[in-house]
């Protein structure tokens, strides 16, 4: 449970998040994924949903809020693998309109 | 038009910590698990659960210790209905509170809690006084498994 690096190359950074995304957990997720963001500085940044079981609104506000975090870094952020579910509510959020859900 | 018949019911109240928000999803998922809904309407009834209860943990409680009451109702045309309840800061303007995007939380909430709430149920009410507390009232309607079928 929780956030952890699936693979760390010149070319990029893939974290997988696993569990709940709630109020709760996204705080811990937030600055783990940021640490690990400004530790190793990569061109692209994917995140890996397959692991997520649910997600509410705070995992929209932590992907919102990770995507301003890269952008500005000029680092490529995108979503991938999320399942039926929480990619639904990823859709409803309208966050799809920046491109990083794959 | 006919009243249906509540034919159960439940009470449950806990403290306003952030990991009772798992809890409270998965107490309303086993309550409401008797109706035999889809995972797709088990999913909807979780998320606003969750965004209601976190609204009470985040704004009305604002961090600090109060509590949460949920009921929540069967009735026998399959409808279920669950009210979450705080006794917190409440809320001046309701109407704005649940517009999309509005937030007065940080940069990390986004202020669509009552959008999804609004989507995935039936009926979304919320009464609220300054001072008082806030009661959100949501409704939906579980499709009976042999109407399932026929789709
Ligand atoms: N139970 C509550 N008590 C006090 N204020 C609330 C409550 N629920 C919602 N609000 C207010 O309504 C706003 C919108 O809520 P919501 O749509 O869930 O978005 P978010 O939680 O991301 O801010 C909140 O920012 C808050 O100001
Ligand atoms: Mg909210």
């Amino acid at each position: 449970m929780g956030v952890s690096i699936l693979s760390n190359s010149k070319e990029g950074l893939k974290i997988s998040i696993s569990g709940d995304i709630d109020h709760h957990s996204s705080s811990d997720m937030r600055i783990k994924i940021d640490s690990f963001i400004e530790k190793y500085h990569p061109k692209i940044v994917i995140l890996d949903f397959s692991s997520v079981s649910f997600m509410d609104t705070s995992g929209i506000g932590l992907i919102l809020g990770r995507f301003k975090l890269t952008e500005r870094m000029g680092i490529k952020l995108e979503v991938v693998n999320a399942r039926n579910r929480v990619k639904r509510i990823i859709e409803f959020s309208g966050i799809k309109s920046l491109g990083i859900l794959k | 038009m006919k009243k249906y018949e509540c034919i159960n019911e439940m009470d449950l109240s806990f403290i306003s910590k952030s990991n009772n928000e798992s809890f409270a999803r998965a107490t309303i998922s086993a309550f409401v698990s008797q109706l035999d809904p889809t995972i797709d309407e088990l999913t909807d009834i979780k998320t606003s659960v969750s965004e209601a209860v976190t609204n009470c943990i985040a704004h009305a409680y604002n961090e600090q210790i109060g509590i949460i009451y949920i009921n929540a109702k069967i009735f026998s045309n399959g409808k279920i209905s669950i009210k979450i309840r705080d006794k917190g800061v409440g809320i001046d303007d309701v109407d704005q509170a649940m517009e999309p995007l509005f937030t007065t939380g940080g940069s990390d909430r986004s202020g669509l809690g009552f959008a999804v709430m609004k989507s995935f149920m039936d009926r979304v009410k919320v009464k609220s006084y300054v001072g008082k507390g806030t009661t959100v009232l949501m409704e939906k309607s579980i499709i009976r498994r042999s109407n399932k079928n026929e789709k």
